[in-house]
């Protein structure tokens, strides 16, 4: 689960911490008032969204007087804002930050993942602050200083200290940056995170070192124990196909192309979208809907992969194991029903009661087309979109002859 | 010959007494040598009592000394799953198959800094199990369409594993083991400690790996492939279209920082010599075109 920038901050000073003083605002008034209150010559107004790229974006501006945090405020609220996290359509910008300003006299990295390799959690950090790491990452991994955490021990003094000096915090501000580093493990420990990130984190014009930004992600089979952290969700900021799906318990992620799927398990439904791929379709979604789909799941996992637009044909692949193809059959079958199926229907069944899955399919009296392997439901999804597509096409073509055989008609008639 | 288990295996459930344990143990125990290899439950509220003829006791370490079971499969729920891997590594156990999915990465981080230095192996968790056809089943997966023979499987996902599986029968071609380790970032066997085992296995004569987006266990896997290995190896990657930042159900299955690409793996894979398919329908065919 993702946070905003200002929840962040908040969790960030809970564990001591230090980030500029500054509040949310949900409206340009609220945005004003938390300028009079944090007083001071220049603000930050900040857009709140769960991606990045956000000051590139122009989602974030420095204001010198009241009347440009007004105006800023107005600019930004309410915008579509687009980065490179964001997607071409960007996204609505619901909330601001507004933030005392800062004397940055250095940018600098700090993040927190787990690492596979080790299996522990990995602090990165770099002198390069500010900028997209990922591309630091690329061109200069040598400015990247990790140090794998032991989960028993947490992070030590000496190691801590150690990044501090590697990535230029002056020696007067090492205890600085040893107090941030370690209250970020503390923080992404005890509350389940799966990221932390602090870009920048900067050393101030009097030696400060203070998180100007601040990334949090949350473990989610981990927010059980953390009621708090877990009300934070804002769900618009969150796809809301994958927020109906959720309700469900269904997983689910939505993709750019026309073929909807419907798949069991997380590694054959990624394999699914794949072949739909190599057969020159394009998946409109990701789904799994687990190894104890009921017929209401299914029925909700149509309605879901229908009530996205760009969806032109389903593809449903059930490799039957403890779920039997013939739950699954009677499952798409009233689906089908209920929703009144109007996009091509391929079904590939395998695996516990196959036969009698099929059976149900093809005695229902629905068009479902049956497949018999995961490239011949791909051919065959793929096919059904190209014949849905030509044969509208024809027909306007034949209704358009028509009428200007007819408009010629008339014509002649009136000069005759 | 086998990996991991055999009909010699001795089971018990930890967890049995709840629906998923209950069902689960019940069909692994109808499966070829299960009555004779389930042999104990563990529930700390039940001992003393009994789930169709299995005695329940109230530990680990008391199963393990009344009925001499080696090894456990966990089907306990996610906040208590990690501290069950730990009472099963702590009574020394020669190997723990942990199904349960959606167990905290937190919690596997510390469990796994706990097994350091002991002797227990670890399957899973978010895993199907592992299957020994015709032999022993300890698992989700359905028992029905595996076949003994010569090919060791091994995965990180369920029903891609049984689409594997399924296309190898079909062809002829049985199966040494099978094995699931899982969808988790933080886990037990990688593919490379089970690559080790098959190769190492008289009765397996190729492997077939299957992988997905995210992390580096298959290339590092088809590395070891590369310099170590005798017997040919296919493999498959799920995830070509996965887009970066998306967890692709599995929590492990995510490309992060442009890392963990199906793409990247693929061409690693060819480059250490495995024979690889992009047409996961075609996983079964492609083992059969390289077998000697």
């Amino acid at each position: 689960m993702k946070i905003h920038e200002y929840q962040g901050k908040e969790i960030f000073r809970q564990f001591g911490m230090a980030t500029p003083r500054g509040f949310p605002a949900f409206s340009v008034d609220e945005a004003v008032a938390a300028a009079k209150k944090l007083g001071g010559k220049v603000w930050v107004v900040k857009a709140q969204i769960h991606a990045g790229g956000r000051g590139k974006g122009g989602g974030v501006k420095v204001a010198k007087s009241l009347d440009e945090v007004k105006k800023f405020s107005s600019q930004i609220l309410g915008m579509q804002l687009k980065t490179h996290q964001t997607g071409p359509e960007g996204q609505k910008v619901r909330r601001l930050l507004v933030e005392e300003g800062a004397d940055i006299k250095k940018e600098l990295y700090v993040g927190m993942v787990v690492d596979r390799g080790t299996q522990k959690v990995a602090l990165m950090a770099s002198s390069e602050g500010g900028m997209d790491i990922e591309e630091v990452a690329a061109k200069t991994p040598q400015k990247i200083h990790k140090v794998f955490i032991d989960p028993v021990q947490g992070l030590s003094d000496a190691d801590a200290d150690e990044i501090a000096l590697a990535i230029g915090i002056p020696q007067g501000s090492v205890a600085q940056g040893r107090a941030i580093f370690k209250a970020l493990y503390k923080c992404f420990d005890e509350t389940d995170a799966s990221l932390a990130e602090i870009n920048p984190l900067i050393l101030s014009g009097d030696g400060r070192v203070i998180a100007l930004d601040s990334k949090l992600n949350f473990d989610d089979n981990a927010l059980f124990r953390h009621p708090d952290i877990a009300a934070l969700r804002d769900l618009d900021e969150e796809d809301p196909f994958e927020v109906e799906a959720s309700k469900y318990e269904l997983n689910y992620i939505s993709l750019d192309g026309n073929i909807a799927c419907m798949v069991n398990g997380a590694g054959l439904a990624m394999a699914t979208m794949d072949t739909i791929k190599l057969f020159g379709g394009s998946p409109a979604n990701f789904l799994d809907v687990g190894g104890s789909a009921t017929a209401e799941r299914v029925t909700a996992a149509f309605k879901i992969m229908l009530s996205n637009k760009r969806t032109k044909a389903i593809l449903v692949n059930i490799f039957g194991g403890i779920m039997k193809c013939d739950t699954i059959a009677t499952g798409v079958v009233a689906a089908a029903r209920e929703v009144k199926l109007s996009v091509p229907l391929v079904v590939r069944m395998k695996g516990t009661n196959e036969d009698l899955g099929k059976k149900i399919l093809k005695d229902s009296g629905l068009p479902i087309i049956s497949a018999d392997n995961m490239a011949d439901a791909a051919k065959k999804v793929v096919a059904a979109i190209a014949k849905k597509k030509a044969k509208p096409a024809q027909k306007k073509v034949v209704v358009k002859k028509r009428k200007s055989v007819s408009k010629k008609k008339a014509k002649k008639g009136k000069k005759k | 010959m086998s990996i991991l288990i055999d009909k010699n295996t001795r089971v018990m459930t930890q967890g049995i007494t709840g629906k998923t344990g209950m069902f689960h143990t019940q069909t692994s125990r109808a499966y070829a040598n299960g009555k004779a290899c389930f042999v104990a439950g563990v529930n700390p509220k039940k001992a003393g009592e009994s789930f169709e003829g299995i005695p329940i006791f109230g530990t680990v370490k008391d199963a393990k000394a009344q009925t001499g079971a080696n090894v456990s499969v966990i089907y306990v729920p996610p906040p208590f799953a990690a501290a069950a891997i730990d009472e099963a590594v702590d009574a020394d156990l020669d190997l723990v198959i942990c199904i349960t999915e959606g167990i905290p990465v937190r919690d596997m981080i510390r469990t796994k800094h706990r097994m350091k230095g002991k002797h227990t192996l670890l399957v899973g968790p978010n895993c199907p199990g592992v299957i020994t056809p015709d032999e022993i089943k300890i698992g989700i997966m359905p028992g029905h369409i595996h076949k003994r023979g010569p090919i060791g499987v091994v995965s990180r996902s369920g029903t891609l594993t049984y689409e594997a599986v399924g296309q190898l029968t079909e062809l002829g071609l049985g199966q040494s083991s099978c094995v699931g380790i899982g969808g988790d970032p933080v886990n037990g066997l990688k593919h490379i400690d089970v690559m080790k085992m098959f190769n190492d296995d008289p009765q397996t004569e190729a492997v077939i790996m299957v992988g997905e987006i995210g992390g580096s266990d298959e290339e590092i896997a088809a590395q070891w492939v590369k310099n170590h290995m005798k017997k040919p190896v296919v493999g498959f990657i799920a995830g070509i279209t996965a887009p970066p930042g998306k967890r692709m159900g599995h929590a492990g299955a995510i490309i992060s920082g442009g890392k963990g690409t199906a793409q990247e793996k693929l061409a690693v894979m060819e480059a250490c010599g495995i024979k690889v398919t992009r047409n996961p329908a075609e996983m079964g065919k492609t083992l059969k075109s390289v077998l000697r």
